[in-house]
């Protein structure tokens, strides 16, 4: 995993051994670039690249794009997320060419939430390609040079391919396998879904490392602090395949309602702490939702900033 | 089969209000298996619509018939003798035999009784569930015999997503994760190494992105 394929930070990064930190930002429900720019530059100098969500929970919003391009004009890295449950494949090869033209040098490819959870629940989806075909179709279009349909594309796109994984859906015996399905496709970083449950992920990532994986692609790990028991509970009952563990939910419990939110971020410390010394992790991504001026806290007390030069 | 679901009783009315003579049409084949389109329902909805319209004092002609299929032009002809009995049709089949008999009659307006759903089976009595959503290229035989392409909510070909759960879909927790049922089989079957290969991009232009289909048999032909 050395020689470097693209111009991405993030690829520098991981590849030179040093522990990756990736945040998100989620674009608006609306047209004003400054709220994009400003959650960026919260936490522009604390982490490699900023991922960009693309209509996540399938709300409409600014496109994933449109916000990647804006935080690149910053001096930001982003990673363009794309999920295949919008777009054919002539739209996604478009958007890939357009990430390019702007040198996006990182994407993350999703099948992406189910529309019924949206504001568009009436609305059809694509699904054209799913997520491990769209990391394939990246890879072929930089990697051959060529589209799907076999043409040859005039300057194409350098682009460092990422994939997700969820470690704790369901079947839990295929979980190591569609990781090596993901892998095999041609994905080189993976970015985890949220992490709470800490046996059951190292448990995961042993049997990835059992099969080399983790020597063939980045693993970084999904954190997300909890703001409140509420929204631990939530994330326990209403979101699919995620996994807390009651004792989270009672620590979190355990403290007054006005300390809850500190205690989310303490555990979410602790937590990148105990993961930085594990094997075949090989950085992290935090997802703080709409609280990404706690990005920084969490970096930096967890041993992470500042951040190395690639 | 072909499965269809009863339009409400409202819609049909809405439709047929300004009709003076009506005919309920029901089909023998997949809508009276799944008890919404048979003879039985033709005329349950007969006399429902007598009912609505002689409480209104808007007395209507409401006759009933039921073709052994509205799909095949052999049975749609033996309406066309009284055709010009009715201002309109009602039909209880499914989308295809409402199109034939609509092109078969041209000046006869026709008014479908049903909603046609999916294709799918008699899971149990009372309950049918999609199993084809006729893609036109099947890929079963690499999926241990369940298809992901009508029953994942993402018809995601490399599965599952991330949102399956205790082998449930992420939409509902009363509809199946088709890959976890894949997996299962696969497991049953000794195959589940086989769950590692890489489903290539799939060629839809035998689904409907390719158009309307049909299938021209030469050695059929008369």
């Amino acid at each position: 995993m050395s020689d470097l394929n693209t111009a991405s930070n993030l690829e520098k990064i991981l590849k030179a051994g040093h522990i990756g930190v990736t945040s998100e930002c989620g674009p608006p429900r609306g047209s004003d670039p400054e709220e994009v720019k400003r959650k960026g530059l919260l936490i522009k100098d604390y982490v490699d690249a900023v991922n960009v969500t693309d209509n996540q929970t399938a709300m409409t919003r600014m496109s994933s794009l449109a916000a990647c391009v804006h935080l690149k004009l910053m001096g930001i890295e982003p990673v363009l997320q794309m999920v295949t449950r919008d777009r054919n494949r002539v739209a996604l090869q478009s958007d890939i060419l357009g990430a390019a033209s702007f040198d996006i040098p990182n994407m993350l490819c999703l099948s992406g939430d189910h529309q019924s959870f949206g504001d568009c629940a009436q609305g059809q989806n694509v699904h054209d390609l799913d997520s491990m075909q769209l990391v394939q179709t990246v890879r072929y279009m930089r990697d051959k040079g060529k589209f799907l349909g076999g043409d040859d594309i005039k300057r194409p796109p350098k682009i460092f391919v990422g994939a997700a994984a969820n470690p704790f859906a369901d079947p839990f015996e295929i979980r190591v396998p569609r990781l090596a399905k993901k892998i095999a496709s041609g994905a080189e970083f993976i970015q985890t879904q949220c992490i709470y449950n800490l046996d059951k992920f190292k448990e995961w990532v042993k049997r990835a490392a059992d099969r080399g994986l983790t020597e063939k692609a980045f693993i970084m790990a999904g954190m997300t602090p909890m703001k409140s028991v509420g929204m631990a509970k939530y994330m326990k009952n209403r979101v699919p395949g995620m996994d807390v563990p009651d004792e989270l939910i009672e620590r979190m419990a355990g403290v007054p309602k006005d300390k809850q939110a500190q205690e989310g971020i303490d555990i979410c410390v602790e937590h990148i702490q105990e993961l930085k010394e594990v094997s075949g992790v090989s950085g992290f991504h935090i997802m703080a939702i709409e609280w990404e001026e706690k990005v920084p806290e969490i970096v930096e007390r967890s041993g992470l900033y500042p951040r190395p030069e690639a | 089969m072909i499965i269809v679901k009863k339009k409400p009783i409202e819609e049909i009315i809405e439709e047929v209000r300004d009709f003076g003579r009506i005919l309920i049409l029901g089909c023998n084949e997949c809508v009276t298996v799944c008890e919404a389109g048979g003879k039985k329902e033709v005329e349950i909805l007969a006399s429902a619509l007598r009912m609505y319209f002689i409480a209104r004092g808007n007395e209507k002609v409401i006759e009933e018939k039921t073709l052994e299929r509205q799909c095949d032009h052999e049975y749609l002809e033996e309406i066309r003798k009284n055709i010009d009995d009715y201002d309109a049709i009602v039909s209880l089949a499914c989308g295809v035999g409402v199109q034939f008999t609509a092109e078969k009659y041209l000046t006869t307006p026709l008014i479908p009784g049903v909603n046609t759903v999916c294709l799918g089976a008699n899971e149990d009595r009372g309950l049918w569930t999609e199993r084809c959503q006729a893609c036109g290229s099947c890929i079963l035989a690499r999926t241990g015999g369940i298809c992901p392409v009508s029953r994942c909510a993402k018809r995601v070909m490399n599965g599952p997503c991330g949102g399956s759960t205790n082998g449930k879909c992420e939409i509902s927790k009363d509809v199946d994760c088709a890959w976890q049922l894949i997996v299962d089989r696969l497991k049953a079957l000794n195959k589940l190494d086989d769950y590692e290969k890489l489903a290539p991009v799939k060629d839809w232009s035998t689904d409907r992105a390719g158009g309307p289909r049909t299938v021209t048999r030469e050695d059929v032909k008369i």
